[in-house]
């Protein structure tokens, strides 16, 4: 499978659908790429368009904002609205919830509007579409599972029911913790928690949070974020449950079930 | 007699609309003493918060027992005060129940319905005070309540209890007098509430009857009066600040972040000096971020007075709960008496001279800050549409851009995004290994 770039696009003349940006977790993080390769596969057995920006994508800025470096952030800002605009994209599917809330909600103020769109909602739309397809008998049917709000998908953004709906069309039993949706709790690498070590406590956030998952019982917790996969795994490695409970972001579990 | 009792009346009113009216002058002076900011866009939206989120108390219902006790002390507090109009009217007159002739059989109605508000008030006031007091909610016992926001609570519980106890008595008073055929007591008949408990007093004297009625009907009406001028020094001021709040609440998704347009343009000239006007460079030389409470905007100060310290905020948020330092109710604490300060300061001074203290540190230390995972569960748990982040967003952005004051972790962080365009120590050329992976393969 060939994965083209906007360069490659633009030497062609041609344009595609939508840009894939993928992001530092995506890019780098050896868990992470798991993620991204599963999306592109989707995208890829779906013939839709897409490009990355492959070698020339920055870091958005997000953790240098969130900790309080807003130069930083207006400098990457800056030079990925350069590259963004001199490619004349107009949409963009993410698999990060940062990267989505980034680039949907504070690069319009600095010039750059573009429809952006977080891959959950994208597959959620696809599936709709009738050109995602589920193996009969998919590798999730019937398994009891749990999904993870993360806080820039939910509470920032107010997505909720998409992520929940492409678990549904994989037909697993979803069993909500008890802080979910608008109550979701954080796993704990937000506000760029994720680049330092906590601050003095009695527990980790996402111990408190690993817990609350692996109390439902279930045998996969679905995330949407590839901070909250990393956060939620260490969890689940903590309290020794890693051979018995997965911890999956949504655009993998679809990618295995692909008929 | 009775002009005597009219004077006084008078001049207690007045005396309470002028203090309270000069307080409330103190606390609009210190919330303009934030930053500017907008807020005009989308009315409709706004005034549907109003509705539904300060009328309707909507974020309340999460928690449905405090929810339902708290739905009875709010309406009890709106509707009982029709009463309080009567109850002036006939202090300035020297009536006695000036509504009752005019509405006839309703007035024992509408009545009997603010005592039985009432009776609700006082019970769920007693049940509130339990909860406080002696099945020691954690909410509503961690530390930075000690001391005085925690004997604040305890007042204003305590302060309602005796109102609404004055309220019955004075009714149950009035009701034996009516039987005496009472001078100046009306027939109005036995108040649904107030009819249960006045056998109690059934065997009194005409005049122990009306000394009782009296006490309760003064004692109620300057209870009303001292706690209209206690409000305004309370975190109970949430009661008029929740409207306004509401209205002015962030309507743009959560998760936006408010731009820095100085900044911004800092970058672009630096990017593209042709577009750096001459002067800019003369541009007034400004702070970053905040570090006290003249830095933030007036919403966040606000904010701070709408605070009635109730902790959902803390409750829900991840750093609090797992034991770190960090409660934004605390940062809404620190900012008010920050504000309280800064106000005395300028009463004292006509213009504010440095005390050597700010907000940051003084009040809110690095590590509170520092625990923060901008999750923006504190804004959604906030019945009253407080935005704690955002005064926590503004102080970090003062501590790193001004005091470069990062852990060392995050200046690696900053360097590896300023150096290999990602937080981590990669190498931009590996960026799209993956993709060559699953060419690959």
């Amino acid at each position: 499978m060939q994965i083209k770039t906007m360069a490659e696009y633009m030497a062609e003349g041609t344009e595609p659908e939508v840009l894939f940006w993928v992001g530092c977790a995506g890019s780098f993080d050896q868990r992470a790429q798991r993620i991204t390769k599963a999306f592109a596969q989707i995208l890829d057995k779906v013939g839709v368009q897409f490009a990355i920006l492959g070698k020339e994508e920055m870091c958005t800025g997000d953790p240098a904002r969130r900790s309080g470096n807003e130069f930083l952030f207006q400098m990457m800002a800056y030079n990925n609205i350069q590259l963004l605009n001199g490619y004349n994209i107009k949409k963009i599917v993410t698999a990060c919830p940062h990267c989505f809330n980034i680039l949907k909600n504070e690069y319009p103020a600095l010039g750059g509007q573009y429809e952006v769109i977080h891959h959950t909602t994208f597959i959620n739309q696809l599936i709709g579409e009738g050109k995602i397809v589920m193996k009969e008998g998919g590798a999730f049917k019937g398994r009891r599972i749990t999904y993870h709000d993360s806080c820039y998908l939910g509470r920032a953004n107010q997505i909720y029911e998409a992520p929940r709906a492409v678990l549904e069309a994989l037909d697993v039993e979803l069993v909500e913790m008890k802080r979910c949706k608008t109550n979701g709790l954080c796993c704990g690498a937000g506000g760029a928690q994720m680049f330092k070590e906590d601050e003095p406590g009695d527990k980790r956030i996402n111990i408190e949070r690993s817990e609350e998952a692996l109390a439902t019982g279930a045998t996969v917790i679905a995330a949407n974020c590839p901070f909250c996969t990393t956060m939620l795994l260490d969890g689940v490695k903590n309290k020794e449950q890693e051979d018995h409970v997965q911890v999956l972001d949504i655009a993998e579990m679809v990618a295995q079930s692909l008929a | 007699m009775q002009i005597v009792q009219q004077i006084l009346f008078v001049l207690l009113a007045v005396a309470a609309t002028f203090l309270f009216v000069r307080k409330v002058r103190e606390i609009r002076r210190n919330i303009n003493l934030g930053k500017d900011l907008e807020i005009k866009d989308n009315p409709s939206a706004r005034w549907k918060n109003v509705l539904l989120l300060a009328f309707g108390q909507k974020k309340m219902f999460k928690r449905m027992t405090p929810a339902i006790l708290h739905f009875f002390v709010y309406a009890g507090f709106v509707i009982i005060n029709i009463e309080i109009l009567e109850i002036i009217l006939d202090g300035i007159l020297g009536t006695h129940r000036l509504f009752a002739p005019y509405i006839g059989g309703l007035y024992n109605v509408l009545v009997g319905f603010f005592e039985i508000l009432a009776a609700l008030v006082l019970v769920s006031c007693v049940i509130f005070l339990i909860r406080r007091n002696i099945l020691k909610l954690k909410r509503l016992n961690q530390s930075e309540l000690d001391g005085w926001p925690k004997t604040d609570a305890n007042l204003i519980l305590t302060t309602e209890v005796v109102l609404m106890a004055l309220l019955l008595t004075m009714n149950a008073a009035d009701y034996n007098l009516q039987q005496l055929g009472a001078h100046h007591y009306q027939d109005t008949g036995a108040f649904w509430v107030s009819g249960l408990i006045a056998p109690l007093f059934s065997g009194m004297s005409e005049t122990g009857l009306v000394l009782l009625e009296r006490t309760c009907w003064w004692l109620h009406i300057a209870g009303i009066f001292a706690f209209l001028n206690y409000l305004p020094y309370s975190k109970h001021l949430h009661i008029v600040l929740a409207f306004p709040n509401a209205y002015y609440a962030k309507l743009v998704p959560q998760g936006k972040m408010v731009n820095m347009p100085e900044i911004q343009n800092e970058v672009l000239y630096m990017m593209e000096p042709d577009k750096a006007p001459a002067d800019a460079a003369a541009a007034e030389p400004h702070r970053f971020g905040a570090k006290d409470i003249t830095d933030l905007s007036w919403k966040s100060l606000m904010d701070a007075y709408s605070c009635t310290e109730c902790g959902r905020c803390t409750a829900n948020c991840p750093a609090n709960m797992t034991g770190k330092k960090l409660s934004p109710r605390k940062i809404m604490m620190d900012t008010r008496d920050r504000m309280e300060e800064v106000g005395k300061n300028i009463d004292k001074n006509k213009t504010f001279v440095d005390d050597g203290k700010s907000l940051l540190h003084d009040y809110i230390t690095t590590e509170e800050l520092r625990a923060c995972t901008s999750c923006n569960a504190c804004v959604e748990a906030c019945p009253v549409s407080i935005d704690p982040l955002s005064i926590i967003l503004d102080l970090r952005r003062n501590l790193v851009m001004e005091e470069s004051n990062a852990p060392q972790e995050w200046n690696s962080m900053f360097s590896n995004i300023e150096n290999n365009m990602a937080p981590w120590k990669f190498s931009p050329d590996d960026r799209d290994k993956w993709a060559e992976e699953l060419a690959a393969s």
